[in-house]
């Protein structure tokens, strides 16, 4: 700054405001100029229909042509899809027949004996070496397969479609006898799926191993209310999903994330991939799904995967990154190669992060199985949609209250794990048994569960009988909540029609009004101020070509509006919330606690109490957005206003400021770059689940997703989903930067 | 001391920017101060030529940014050097590619980092075997060698211990045991102690002193404390703004700081233990031995003061044959202990 400025003047905001080069200014005059082009051209009021480009057309056809004709030389995109389906399939037959369907014996040698072999090659190794290790577990298997090859033989010919000409049988029956022992002790020629006993108090052990008494007691009672409703089954089948979907998103997130920290080109084709990719909602990745992968349990794992896998990435990247420079430095001057650095040094270092983004994969990985149902993913969700779409309000309570505490279990006892395994304390020297105790206690409740359970049915799953809570009870809170709703509607109703009516109607027809070249000439405007060009172009050409010029216009103009009417109420409530958080430690507490259960929530369940008291319609929608989106909102306030330093709000009241001047004056004004990534985070929030209110109605990009699914359409939902992210994008890239300069500015951190 | 030299530093420059080599080249390898404020670059190291004699104690010290960190990152190659040559053990380290930099790292440096740089999921054992496990010596070989290490530094009977259950003062006995594990040639300690309380930090200083009277190593050791370099140093370099200012023994750099910087430096150093008599007495000429009670021309003057002071006479000093050489007064001795001047 120049000393030289004697002059001292304080201006009003408002005077600042409409300076000159202010970009109020600039924005009113564009916006000016876009409403005169509206007046004088019909081509600036609305898109006309022969100028779109057929890109949604072409998408579709691009897929259809994958899926039917194309080839890469050698094997055609069809086989190469199959292929992907029956090698995704493997992992998933185990996780079913373990969790819900049990098998037939001699469908099981193959995993048996690759188990026996493993625990003989462990044994050995233990003793001998590796290399005697190996030569012994391939004997054992070579054994057992020229033994058993006839019967191989068979299995190949049949998924071959090739009739068998004879009777196959082992050669000498070494490779069935494994078979022959379990069924000559059970009696049965079927093995079941993990009695609920097992599964049950296995959550519970390993809650204890993790989280200590208090956790083992929380997760056995969510996993109980499981098998006591009646849905055990069912809940097994969305958890046989998850089984499978977890290791292989975080298995890819992680090689993604670390090739992103050692190559810079990676890093700059990546990054934006993932930022598209969190910015688009979770209705948009089953469309092309479906369209090369069919409908079922595969495609839905497919999905799943894709979806859940950039939290790992970036958790990976920010765990590499994160680790302290002394670290690594100490970790490259004690000799490490690149790859041992990895591996011994940076990961085991970020272990904490890497777990937290294994936390997110599997609550991602959640939320997307249960909206899976969509394209016919068996599970919790499967029923959920079900009741839902035919309103049995009791059945939906009952099946997202399943939903809800499956939930709660992944999440606490992946954070209770992470935290665990990250809490380095030294132990005195204990017993073989000391160590492995959880384990014993869970290798004999397996064992015994699986003795009661060729006892007893009722212990390999509870029958109808001893249910706490059944369908007739379902039937009953039914009509009960049916009662509640009915009574209630008398109050609601004129509610719900006099906000319909006089504000959410008339919002939206003035959304609709406004001209596309205004909202682009604005926005251009605004993000050339806060970005200069490149950002400008940036977001101009989102909004230009993949929402107006693909006829998405109108759609989106509807999204928007479901978004900022939530966003409004969302604010209302959290910064306020976020304040009195900030003031009280003890509401902090329960208001935080609130929040994290809140978030750990599939965003599908939120349908739930929407539909129940709104039924279908426009504030359905907003009802169902605001739950899920305010969390950010409070969450960001708080810990806005918490990182105001001490001693700026200590010489705020040294100088006299009252409680409120200090909260307006000083707090505020600090905290309020982290209010506004807060309200940016719940921007991105309501945009998903705007994708997801799709099932209650809209006009919005939302339900173009929905319905290009049952048509598999890929172009229309593909566009619409790519729209959605275009939102979020422009959103993220006005709003986040700007706050995160300011944040810089003010020197939070 | 012998002059043989460990490692030769020959106008070395690390510059951080867009494209630095090319920036150094526009410039003609010396750009001025003003073109690195012009082009945006930043020059941690510039020009910096210096050698570690083997078996010396070399001290680095400067204030922060002075680029002292930086230098001895690119001595290890932790940070590559923009220009220069740089001599370890006779040969060109920078033409060293990585794997001869990783077998270099293995055997010859071992280095002690400010904030320990311990891997935090590792106990003390194997915190301390593990340059030896990254090597690939066998279990029992490493850990019996670490073992070794740890009583060496005092910590004997917390092999087990993790090292966020350890204090400050015993992660940084950690960090030397690691970085002596592997026996290395040169040992370069990266303000090992300024993270510590002060009494923590006297102790440490004393067990390094202890450390080196057994070990005797060679030694590049970055500081930003002028009591701490005084304390340990055989020479100290001084840098300031990426150039080394003045490097050289103590005691010529508490009575002839090469400029206004140095002696803002050494203003506050205790001088009575770095100045030794023979840099303050009055020279004779006379060869004659002397009956009288006499000081030691190579005693610090704190050890003889109070003997001076009390003398009523000037005290004659001797050489190790006991020759006079010279004589102490009274004046000579305050004026040498208290007065900011140059003597």
């Amino acid at each position: 700054m120049t000393i030289a400025a004697p002059e001292i003047r304080q201006e009003s905001w408002l005077a600042r405001l409409f300076q000159r080069d202010s970009v109020v200014v600039h924005a009113i005059i564009v916006g000016l100029i876009g409403i005169a082009l509206a007046v004088v051209f019909d081509w600036a009021r609305a898109w006309p229909a022969e100028w779109v480009i057929p890109v949604k057309a072409q998408i579709s056809a691009f897929f259809v042509w994958l899926d039917k004709q194309a080839t890469f030389g050698l094997f055609t995109v069809k086989q190469l899809t199959r292929t992907i389906s029956w090698l995704i399939k493997q992992p998933l037959i185990w996780s079913e027949f373990l969790l819900w369907k049990g098998a037939k014996t001699h469908q099981l040698l193959p995993v048996i004996w690759q188990a026996i072999a493993a625990v003989a090659a462990v044994i050995v190794y233990r003793s001998r070496d590796l290399k005697t290790a190996l030569i012994v577990a391939a004997a054992i298997l070579a054994v057992v397969a020229i033994d058993g090859l006839p019967l191989i033989l068979q299995s190949l010919t049949k998924s071959l479609r090739i009739d068998a000409w004879m009777e196959p049988q082992a050669l000498i029956g070494v490779s069935q006898w494994p078979a022959d022992i379990l069924q000559s002790m059970t009696g049965s020629n079927r093995v079941r799926a993990f009695p609920w006993i097992a599964v049950v108090l296995g959550f519970g052990i390993f809650g204890h191993w993790a989280g200590g008494w208090r956790l083992a007691i929380i997760v056995t009672l969510c996993m109980s209310y499981l098998a006591f409703t009646g849905l055990w089954r069912e809940s097994m089948k969305t958890f046989s999903l998850v089984v499978v979907a977890v290791p292989f998103s975080a298995i890819l997130g992680l090689v993604l994330g670390v090739w992103v920290t050692r190559s810079e080109r990676a890093a700059k084709i990546i990054t934006p991939l993932f930022d598209l990719m969190q910015a688009t909602p979770h209705l948009a990745y089953l469309v092309p799904v479906v369209v090369m992968f069919g409908a079922g349990q595969v495609p839905a794992l497919i999905a799943t995967m894709i979806f859940a896998m950039p939290p790992m990435a970036r958790c990976t990247i920010l765990a590499i990154q994160t680790v302290p420079s002394d670290i690594t430095e100490s970790g490259r001057m004690s000799g490490c190669t690149p790859r041992q650095l990895l591996w011994k040094v940076q990961l085991p270092s970020g272990q904490k992060t890497l777990l937290l983004g294994l936390n997110q994969v599997i609550m991602q990985t959640l939320a997307m199985v249960v909206i899976c149902s969509l394209v016919g993913a068996q599970g919790l969700g499967h029923k959920l949609l079900f009741s839902l779409q035919q309103l049995k309000l009791g059945f939906a309570t009952m099946q997202g209250a399943a939903i809800v505490l499956m939930a709660v279990v992944l999440d606490q006892i992946t954070q209770a794990y992470a935290r665990r395994s990250s809490d380095y304390v030294h132990h005195d020297e204990q017993s073989f048994w000391e160590r492995h105790a959880h384990l014993i206690v869970f290798a004999g409740v397996l064992v015994a569960s699986i003795i009661a359970a060729y006892i007893t049915s009722h212990a390999s799953t509870l029958g109808r009988d001893y249910l706490l809570f059944d369908n007739r009870d379902a039937l009953e809170l039914d009509k009960s909540i049916k009662a509640v709703t009915f009574a209630m509607i008398d109050f609601i109703k004129p509610i719900r029609d006099f906000l319909t009516v006089y504000t959410l109607i008339p919002m939206r027809d003035f959304y609709h009004l406004i001209p596309w070249t205004v909202v682009i000439g604005v926005i251009g405007v605004v993000s050339h101020r806060m970005g200069g060009w490149k950002l400008a172009a940036l977001n101009v050409s989102l909004l230009f070509f993949v929402i107006l010029a693909v006829g998405n216009w109108s759609y989106s103009v509807t999204t928007f509006y479901f978004v900022t009417s939530a966003l409004v109420i969302c604010v209302l409530i959290g910064v306020p919330l976020g304040i009195w958080c900030a003031r009280s430690e003890r509401v902090a507490r329960v208001v935080m606690l609130i929040c994290d259960t809140l978030q750990t929530f599939p965003s599908f369940i939120y349908l739930v109490p929407a539909i129940m008291l709104f039924r279908v319609g426009e504030l359905a929608i907003i009802f169902a957005i605001i739950p899920y989106a305010t969390v950010p909102a409070i969450r960001f306030t708080y810990l806005g206003l918490k990182k105001v330093p001490a001693v700026t709000i200590e010489a705020a009241t040294m100088s006299g400021a009252t409680p409120w001047q200090r909260l307006w004056k000083v707090e505020l004004p600090v905290a309020i770059p982290e209010i506004m990534l807060g309200i940016n985070q719940t921007i991105m929030m309501a945009l998903a689940m705007t994708a997801i209110t799709a099932l209650i109605g809209g006009q919005d990009l939302g339900q173009e997703i929905y319905r290009a699914l049952p048509t598999s359409d890929a172009g229309r939902g593909v566009m619409a989903g790519l729209g959605i992210a275009s939102l979020g994008i422009v959103g993220d890239r006005l709003i986040g930067s700007w706050a995160n300069k300011r944040k810089a500015e003010l020197g939070v951190v | 001391m012998s002059q043989e030299m460990m490692i030769e530093c020959r106008n070395v420059w690390k510059v951080f920017g867009e494209d630095p080599k090319a920036f150094l080249d526009r410039h003609g390898g010396n750009p001025s101060r003003e073109a690195f404020i012009d082009e945006g670059y930043i020059g941690a190291v510039r020009d910096v030529s210096f050698d570690v004699h083997a078996g010396e104690i070399l001290i680095i010290m400067g204030l922060s940014g002075s680029g002292k960190s930086t230098i001895i990152r690119c001595i290890t190659r932790l940070n590559d050097p923009t220009a220069g040559t740089i001599i370890f053990e006779g040969s060109d380290l920078l033409a060293a590619n990585e794997a001869e930099m990783i077998e270099l790292r293995r055997h010859k440096m071992g280095m002690v980092f400010q904030n320990f740089g311990l891997l935090p999921h590792r106990d003390v054992l194997s915190n301390v075997a593990f340059p030896l496990e990254v090597q690939g010596v066998d279990t029992a070989a490493r850990m019996a060698r670490a073992k070794e290490m740890i009583d060496l530094v005092g910590l004997g009977g917390r092999e087990n211990y993790y090292p966020r259950e350890l204090s400050g003062g015993q992660q940084q006995r950690v960090g030397i045991a690691r970085s002596l594990a592997v026996e290395p040639d040169v040992w370069f300690l990266d303000e090992p102690f300024s993270a510590l309380d002060p009494l923590i930090r006297a102790e440490m200083q004393d067990e390094f002193i202890r450390l080196q009277r057994l070990l005797k190593k060679t030694i590049v050791f970055i500081t930003h404390d002028f009591e701490e370099a005084t304390k340990l140093a055989d020479r100290i370099g001084i840098m300031k703004d990426g150039r080394m200012v003045q490097l050289c023994a103590p005691e010529e750099m508490v009575l002839h700081p090469a400029d206004d910087y140095v002696a803002e430096f050494a203003r506050n150093a205790p001088r009575d233990r770095i100045v030794s008599v023979g840099a303050v007495m009055d020279k004779t000429d006379g060869r004659s031995k002397t009956s009288k009670a006499s000081i030691h021309v190579k005693d610090k003057i704190g050890k003889v003061a109070e003997q001076v002071l009390n003398s009523s006479t000037p005290v004659p000093v001797i050489d190790d044959e006991g020759v006079v050489v010279g004589k102490l007064s009274r004046e000579r001795i305050t004026t040498a202990l208290f007065s900011e001047t140059e003597i």
